[in-house]
């Protein structure tokens, strides 16, 4: 960039920041006032419909003192972990071949193909693993069919292992592309130069590939791993009794129970653990993220 | 070798799910297991006269076709900027405009009901879910009209410009056209997730419901699931129908404004 007297700005630089301006407004007034709202609103009270404005701790204590909320919590933090481990694990080899083993001109096709089960209604997807799944599913039937088993297998419906699988599925095209994208930006000459050195295929993958890829492996676990403690869908129509979560609580304190703070405040609460947990993730990664946009 | 089988693999596994929808739609029994019992378009037929559904299908393409027009607007400003000379905070600002693709829904969703409902005393509609789902998709048009304005060659504009246009008209006039197949194409994008999007909308959803909020309460009575079927299998259709639209535009902006393909829509 050009070095500029402070202050002073290029006709250019105060129009891209006109331009900017109602993009960020919009997010400031319908994202950052919403949000800064049901903080303030988890220090409130709630009976029935009348809302007590005194500031209070009550909905924290109450998180802190009731054992359920903390294993909803517990339990949702494990199930993201879980789907983010398989999911990213199951995408990198997807991303690497589409990256190295696909003729350029037809990259786009396979990412277009990646992508569009994940366009396709979010709803009927989850009810159809249900349909996968279920006592009668195609699973169930096509192994007894088979004689591979006798009775339908009971573990994979209605409890945390197929809210694990549907949301896994739900999540895989956005643990792919930031991998691919990563992959992409890495110098093939970088590759040929190792084997030149005389590392063999796979240790050119480990100690080259793989880790210039840390970018977009530590993009694809954040953007599996925060949105999906916010998904109630999946594990109300898969999770049975023993498989809702912690967003399924926050659902229901808001829509059913009528304590909105409550809600807040367990918003909030699994917000925080996730973004926590995030950045340590982040930190421990930061040695393989240094100089890299 | 290996690695080309175990993708396709993967891509079973993504797919299988939908291609059961066709067949479920089809069979004549009610209940939605194996084995497959007849063919039938019964189901389809049902659709056809369901009021219900009509008037859900109704408000869902009115909140889509509105949250397209404004997050396309607003992806549009963003993605302009974004290709223009930088400023202190232009990227905190950015960042902070596409936090919306990593932040869980549910927290936008009872951050804006609070607000909307307790602190404002505004009541639920159609515009409060729009006003969401323009928050969710602005982050997508973004990405997608980046790609288009990134490529641009500065210089068209700079001619346009001396040849006497003023800025406004030089954009309509040369810029606009050039990245039009982007525009369209973040316009097709955000209205299929808008049309598709569940979690915000049952939360701020007022006392007409969106179609997906339609399809959750069709799914707790299994007598109307064959129905559900039938409806999802023409969503998908037109799914694949606007992306396929969609991506062939958005690759044909990025040939048009003379730079190189980088891959998806993200």
């Amino acid at each position: 960039m050009t070095a500029m007297a402070k202050g002073a700005l290029t006709a250019d630089q105060k129009r891209s920041m006109l331009l900017l301006a109602p993009p960020f407004a919009y997010a400031l007034l319908l994202l950052a006032v919403p949000l800064l709202a049901i903080v303030l609103f988890s220090f409130w009270t709630q009976d029935f419909i009348t809302l007590d404005t005194t500031f209070t701790l009550a909905n924290y204590q109450e998180i802190a003192e009731k054992p359920i909320y903390f294993a909803l919590l517990q339990r949702s933090l494990y199930v993201s972990g879980v789907v983010t481990l398989v999911t990213v694990l199951l995408a990198y080899p997807v991303a690497y071949f589409v990256s190295f083993h696909v003729h350029p001109s037809r990259k786009s096709i396979w990412l277009f193909l990646i992508t569009i089960p994940f366009w396709t209604s979010y709803l009927i997807r989850v009810f159809l693993w249900k349909v996968i799944l279920g006592y009668n599913g195609v699973i169930n039937t096509g192994l007894t069919q088979a004689g591979i088993i006798d009775e339908p297998l009971t573990f994979i419906l209605y409890n945390v292992n197929a809210v694990i699988i549907t949301l896994a599925h739900a999540f895989a095209p956005f643990a792919i592309l930031p991998i691919f994208v990563a992959l992409e930006k890495i110098d093939r000459s970088l590759l040929e130069a190792s084997q030149d050195l005389g590392e063999s295929k796979l240790s050119t993958f480990f100690r080259v590939t793989l880790p210039l890829s840390v970018p977009g492996v530590v993009a694809a676990v954040l953007i599996v791993f925060i949105p999906t403690i916010g998904d109630y869908v999946t594990p109300e129509l898969m999770g049975g009794a023993g498989g809702k979560l912690i967003a399924n609580m926050i659902q229901t304190q808001f829509l059913a129970l009528n304590n909105a703070p409550l809600g807040a405040a367990l918003a909030i609460v699994a917000m925080l653990s996730v973004t926590a947990i995030s950045l340590v993730f982040v930190l421990l990664n930061r040695k393989w993220l240094r100089g890299r946009a | 070798m290996s690695l080309r089988f175990y993708t396709i693999a993967y891509l079973v596994f993504l797919y299988a799910p939908i291609m059961l929808l066709p067949i479920f739609a089809f069979n004549d029994a009610t209940i939605i297991a194996f084995p497959l019992s007849g063919f039938t378009t019964d189901w389809f037929g049902e659709l056809m006269t369901t009021k219900a559904l009509h008037d859900a299908v109704g408000n869902s393409l009115f909140i889509a076709l509105t949250t397209a027009a404004l997050s396309t607007c607003l992806g549009m400003c963003a993605a302009r900027a974004g290709a223009m000379p930088h400023f202190r905070f232009k990227a905190g600002i950015m960042g902070f405009v596409m936090l919306p693709l990593v932040l869980p829904e549910i927290i936008v969703a009872v951050s804006l009901l609070v607000v909307a409902v307790q602190i404002l005393g505004l009541g639920l509609s159609n515009w409060t879910i729009i006003a969401a789902h323009t928050l969710i998709c602005t982050p997508f048009s973004i990405a997608i009209l980046n790609g288009a304005f990134q490529n641009l060659d500065p210089s068209l504009e700079e001619a346009a410009l001396d040849l006497g246009e003023s800025r406004w008209s030089a954009f309509w006039s040369v810029i606009f056209p050039l990245v039009m197949p982007g525009v369209i194409s973040s316009f097709l994008i955000a209205f299929t997730i808008s049309l598709d999007e569940f979690i915000i909308a049952f939360f701020l959803t007022g006392a007409n419901p969106t179609m997906p909020v339609y399809i959750w309460s069709l799914l707790r009575f299994p007598a109307s699931l064959p129905v559900v079927m039938a409806l999802g299998t023409i969503l998908v259709a037109l799914s694949i129908l606007l992306l396929t639209i969609a991506e062939i535009l958005r690759r044909r902006g990025i040939a048009k404004a003379g730079g190189k393909d980088t891959g998806g829509f993200l």
